[in-house]
């Protein structure tokens, strides 16, 4: 996957180049908002990572501009501000994601992943299918190996989530944001909680887990040893 | 000497001052107006007598010659009273009249004069004023007809020192008096530049004293007294809360510095490390999460979350809340137990007033329980109830725990306050202050009350009211 990083201080995005490369990725990095432009004009990328506050133009105006000419390159917005309102600026401006400083990199990467994996056109897939683990969208049923089990709807709505990023870390936050809608961090880790009922429906009477706990990052759902 | 200057400079004895010299102006003033025109009119009718005197003369003049004018002045000035009268030949020989002599000066001139002439009253000789017209006569004769007007001189000195001596004594009153207010408004507001002094050297617990007149000194002094002591507060509050800070963030920070110490000394390799670095990662991420906290608490209550209001259903917040927050009290083996409610719908930051509920929901699960190691299920509930009032709405989280004694209550919504019984569960000591801010911010409360037993929270908020007239 390749991304293009706009931001402008230098020390935070050679770290964010780092960890790209170690997770397999390939980066561009700009340090200023017009030459992040440029490059996203000019060339190809999978997802770009954006400054909200870069010197000459900043991170909206980007993305605007790109969404003006139909680029529709997944666009990842950070900032340092963070009031609920910056991120409905960001997202109303053509952001497909927004994220606060100081992130975890754990967090970024796994967002950056899963809106790599958005523009792809499985998204709109009416089945997700991990090993013998299927949800049917159209009947909104769960099933493993052919025996059908019942889930609440919120438990549905997170395996749902989980499944379309099958193989691929998704946050703590990203489920709070994706399955309840809130983008505030509890001060008790309820999702873990939520994570165990639903592994107790999906994997408990199974040989083989599905549902894994990825430490110090989040949870993936996929089939094959870990 | 620098007391009297200082008390000099006070605005009391400046204003007395003004205030004496414009009332003396206009005092003396309006004495002065009034004596003017007393002697203008007096002067009138001195100068119309001498005439209608004269003219009487010059017709006993013209009908009996010298001889009869001299003849008639002798008649007149048997029966004076206030006249003057003299007639003298070209040597100043006296042929008549009841004025004796006048002096070379006089005798010269001619037309109207003022001046002093001798009288014996009584054996007594003594000096009177006069006004006379002096005419020269044919054969170098002399006739001076004129009024005596030391009465009215008399009049004039007693009003003139009459108005002096009033002057002086309204200037005595006057600037003592100032002097005297000046001294006892001094001494009052000494004493509050002294106090404000004392305060300023760090005694934030000094108070101006009252005299207990309520005058406007004492009121003044009241407001003073209630803005030291928000103040003392306000101050108390910033170094407990900074006083927390230090100790919340230190306690994490040394268990993270430590942790990470005990790794590198040990021997055993990678996976040691890791497990550290693991550790590490979630002490950081804590850490991180209390900072965000303060921010948002910081934000709150600066008001400055400027995200658009929209309108939602209160209830529809609860009920997911609770549904966030059942699995987690299930497994500490609380009931949490959702009563029913309708629609209720307010205006403000969704968002915002979930995580408050979410936050007094959390508080609830983790402290409001009777501690149980092994708790049975069920044992313990918290009940959560929507209450639509006409204007609020109330949001009631009830628990059964052990509660918080009444003088706790309203320190647990600061930031960072901890009860000791709870010290030693995790948590940041934020959460129920970032729901009271969000509650402030909304114009609504959050209340802790007992709830016999337990902690009963109430997150108050004020309705939305439609708009009548937008019927839609």
């Amino acid at each position: 996957m390749r991304v293009l990083v706009v931001e402008d201080d230098v020390k935070a995005a050679s770290y964010l180049a780092n960890a790209l490369r170690e997770s397999g990725h390939t980066s561009e990095l700009a340090t200023d908002g017009e030459t992040g432009l440029n490059l996203a004009q000019t060339d190809h990328f999978d997802v770009l990572v954006l400054d909200r506050m870069l010197p000459r133009l900043d991170g909206l105006s980007i993305v605007e501009t790109l969404r003006r000419e139909g680029n529709r390159t997944p666009v990842l917005i950070l900032s340092a501000l963070g009031a609920v309102d910056d991120r409905v600026a960001g997202l109303r401006a053509g952001g497909d994601d927004y994220l606060t400083k100081p992130y975890a990199f754990s967090e970024l990467l796994a967002r950056i992943e899963a809106l790599a994996r958005r523009s792809s056109p499985e998204e709109a897939s009416p089945k997700y299918v991990v090993g013998d683990l299927v949800l049917d969208r159209l009947a909104h049923k769960v099933m493993r190996g052919g025996e059908p089990i019942v889930v609440q709807p919120r438990e549905y709505r997170l395996l749902e989530y989980l499944m379309k990023n099958a193989g691929q870390v998704v946050t703590r936050t990203m489920l709070l944001e994706h399955v309840w809608d809130y983008h505030f961090d509890p001060q008790t880790n309820v999702i873990d909680v939520h994570i165990s009922r639903l592994r107790a429906k999906i994997d408990k009477n199974y040989e083989r887990p599905l549902l894994h706990t990825v430490r110090g990052a989040g949870y993936m759902i996929r089939d094959g040893a870990d | 000497m620098t007391g009297l200057t200082r008390l000099l400079r006070t605005t009391a004895f400046r204003f007395s001052l003004v205030y004496f010299c414009l009332f003396a102006a206009a005092a003396g003033a309006a004495v002065g107006y009034i004596y003017w025109r007393t002697s203008v009119l007096l002067s009138a009718q001195l100068e119309d007598a001498i005439q209608a005197e004269i003219r009487n003369l010059d017709q006993q003049y013209r009908r009996g010659g010298l001889e009869g004018l001299q003849r008639a002045i002798v008649e007149r000035s048997a029966t004076a009273g206030n006249s003057l009268y003299l007639v003298a030949d070209a040597e100043g020989r006296h042929l008549g009249g009841n004025l004796k002599s006048v002096s070379e000066e006089l005798w010269n001139s001619t037309g109207r004069v003022a001046f002093f002439y001798r009288r014996t009253v009584d054996e007594q000789v003594e000096q009177r004023f006069a006004f006379a017209v002096i005419f020269r006569l044919p054969n170098g004769y002399r006739l001076v007809v004129g009024r005596d007007i030391e009465d009215r001189r008399e009049f004039g000195e007693v009003v003139r020192s009459a108005l002096l001596w009033t002057l002086a004594g309204m200037a005595v009153v006057g600037l003592g008096g100032g002097i005297l207010i000046g001294r006892s408004l001094l001494r009052r507001i000494e004493t509050m530049t002294e106090t404000s002094r004392t305060i300023m050297a760090g005694d934030l617990s000094r108070r101006i004293p009252l005299t207990g007149t309520d005058d406007e000194f004492d009121r003044l002094a009241v407001s003073l007294n209630e803005m030291l002591r928000r103040i003392e507060e306000l101050i108390a509050g910033f170094k407990e809360v900074s006083d927390n800070i230090a100790h919340d963030l230190k306690t994490p920070l040394s268990r993270l510095r430590n942790r990470v110490e005990t790794a590198l000394r040990d021997q055993t390799g990678a996976q040691t490390y890791r497990e550290a670095l693991q550790a590490t990662i979630e002490d950081a991420d804590e850490l991180i999460k209390t900072f965000d906290a303060l921010l948002s608490i910081a934000r709150l209550e600066a008001g400055a979350a400027h995200s658009a209001d929209e309108r939602f259903d209160l209830a529809a917040v609860v009920t997911d809340v609770c549904e966030l927050y059942e699995p987690l009290a299930e497994e500490r083996g609380i009931r949490l137990e959702l009563k029913p409610a309708e629609t209720t719908i307010v205006e403000g930051k969704r968002e915002l007033i979930a995580q408050a509920v979410a936050n007094i929901l959390d508080n609830a699960i983790k402290y409001g329980t009777n501690g149980l190691a092994r708790p049975k299920p069920n044992l313990e509930k918290i009940s959560v109830s929507l209450a639509p009032l006409r204007e609020r709405a109330d949001i009631i989280v009830a628990d059964s725990g052990p509660g918080i004694p009444a003088h706790d209550r309203e320190r647990v919504l600061k930031r960072f306050v901890r009860l000791e019984a709870s010290r030693s569960l995790p948590g940041s000591g934020l959460g129920l202050s970032l729901a009271a801010a969000v509650a402030r911010l909304h114009g609504g409360s959050l209340t802790l009350s007992d709830n016999q037993p337990g902690l009963k929270a109430t997150l108050s908020l004020p309705r939305w009211v439609g708009a009548p007239e937008n019927n839609r």
